[in-house]
């Protein structure tokens, strides 16, 4: 007959050592004292940034080129926000992981019409008879020919020596060259500004619909990688200027810097469900054998309570 | 015969409340003038200073909240306070992650706290979740920026619809109420749990067991 041993370990009670002075109170308040004295040194040295927000105005007259191609764009259907899927439409599947379409099942809860986001300011327009002939035109054509206009238009101006509207080869683009460059005339003079926030409503707290124009065109983004913030430069954690940014982030970053997720397509969603991993792992670490069992083998701790061990 | 009323008010909802309360920690561990012995390194201060960093970052956000959300872009005055916010914000991940790793190191879970551990992780998270919403409400070139590159990640877990990372005023709602509520009660229950098990003893200080 066999008789199996293990060998368990009983944590004493920690009511069962002897104990010296120790107070609480005295210690948090002088640690409230010094991180409050900490956080206005820091504060008052180094400030914090606070770079404008691009506005519509100065998008367009800092990269007009940018704002008719991206309008144009919106009317084709090609942007990023117009086929991008859940949560803005059905445009495409999304990403997944694992065979599990998490963001198509999240559903459409924010529909966005990418065609609205240049149609509707230009619909508030008022006097202009050339862009309301032209958005009667556009009203007038069956669906499939406005996107072979606008099309059209996108391809032609991708071919023009500086994106510039006012150098496209001649062709039939219907009344989307109008539109476009109305858009664009509309965004200059500040009349976009909080057009596609406030809609239809006296308060405007939702910059959904304005973000995701923003983000169609490419001036965001270039202006983001010139201070250091393109995905592929840790951008994720760090914000402008030399501040340190969100550096508890550095984890969930560094996954989109190394392959296989910074070539993926469906690198967010694989991020995301291997942090997620992680998080699990990190919070159940007491009951993951081997896991829970590295403080003994690398021995900190002996750093940690060395005078303990050298008064037992 | 019927029962003594005391009885009956032994048995009331109030008292079941009020011994689970009084339940929570030891008499006398709540707030105790004395510690175990072992209780002697600097790893010790960085739990405290997360916690008084989190005050400030508190109150420094309290005082931002006053000023409404676009003050610190017009006035000196609140443009120092977001200042302190901010690294207060810095100090307090900072003394965090170092007193999770110091309880790393200690295997700080044994006897019968592992509680303690996971309150400390969801903490953290909630923390990380608190710290992102401010950074996208700050109604600059940062938010534009970083709420345009998150809601892929969010959006592609199927939660953007819900959770719109790209609409300011939701996302400022979650900053200033949600998310630091929810930090508060799970750091309540994170000390409330330390103060019940009292300091993790000293590890190779265990009994060893054999058991058949």
């Amino acid at each position: 007959m066999t008789t199996t041993h293990a060998t368990l370990r009983r944590t004493p009670d920690s009511h069962d050592y002897p104990t010296r002075h120790y107070d609480l109170v005295k210690e948090f308040v002088i640690a409230l004292a010094i991180m409050t004295g900490l956080s206005l040194v820091l504060a008052g040295i180094f400030s914090s940034p606070d770079d404008k927000a691009i506005t519509m105005s100065s998008w367009a007259k800092a990269d007009p080129a940018d704002v008719v191609a991206t309008a144009t764009g919106e009317l084709a259907g090609t942007t990023t926000s117009a086929t991008y899927g859940a949560p803005y439409n059905h445009a495409s599947e999304g990403q997944s992981v694992l065979g599990l379409k998490l963001q198509k099942w999240g559903g459409v809860g924010i529909p966005v019409n990418s065609a609205d986001l240049v149609l509707q300011p230009l619909r508030a327009v008022s006097g202009n008879a050339a862009l309301t002939q032209a958005l009667a035109q556009w009203d007038a054509l069956p669906a499939a020919q406005q996107t072979t206009q606008a099309t059209a238009y996108a391809d032609a101006l991708a071919k023009a020596p500086d994106g510039n509207p006012a150098q496209v080869a001649s062709g039939s683009y219907g009344p989307v060259p109008v539109l476009t460059t109305s858009f664009l005339g509309l965004a200059s003079s500040g009349g976009l500004e909080g057009s596609l926030t406030s809609s239809g409503t006296f308060y405007g707290t939702d910059q959904t619909r304005a973000m995701l124009l923003l983000s169609d065109g490419a001036y965001l983004e270039d202006s983001a990688v010139a201070d250091h913030l393109g995905g592929d430069q840790w951008g994720m954690m760090n914000e402008v200027g030399n501040y340190p940014g969100q550096p508890w982030m550095w984890l969930y970053t560094f996954w989109y810097q190394v392959k296989p997720f910074s070539t993926s397509e469906n690198a967010d969603t694989q991020v995301w469900a291997l942090m997620m991993l992680l998080t699990l792992v990190l919070a159940l670490v007491p009951w993951i054998p081997g896991v829970r069992s590295i403080p003994r083998l690398i021995p900190v701790h002996r750093l940690i309570w060395r005078d303990h061990y050298r008064r037992r | 015969m019927s029962a003594p009323a005391s009885d009956a008010r032994e048995r009331s909802w109030t008292s079941a409340v009020r011994d689970h309360v009084a339940g929570l920690v030891p008499e006398g561990q709540a707030l105790p003038d004395r510690q175990p012995a072992y209780v002697s390194s600097w790893i010790y201060v960085f739990g405290v200073a997360t916690l008084a960093a989190l005050v400030v970052v508190v109150g420094s956000g309290v005082v931002l909240a006053m000023g409404g959300a676009a003050w610190w872009h017009t006035s000196g005055l609140g443009h120092f306070v977001n200042s302190v916010h901010l690294w207060s914000v810095e100090l307090f991940f900072a003394a965090m992650v170092v007193h999770l790793w110091g309880k790393f190191w200690m295997a700080a879970w044994r006897g019968n706290r592992g509680l303690t551990w996971v309150t400390g992780v969801v903490s953290f998270i909630t923390s990380i979740g608190a710290a992102f919403t401010g950074y996208l409400v700050q109604s600059n070139f940062d938010s534009q920026w970083i709420s345009g590159e998150a809601k892929d990640g969010i959006n592609s877990i199927g939660v953007g619809g819900f959770f719109n990372v790209l609409n300011t005023g939701q996302m400022l709602l979650w900053h200033v109420t949600l998310l630091p509520i929810g930090v508060g009660i799970i750091a309540v229950m994170h000390v409330i749990l330390v103060r019940r098990h009292g300091v993790v003893p000293p590890l190779d200080d265990e009994a060893e067991e054999v058991a058949r």
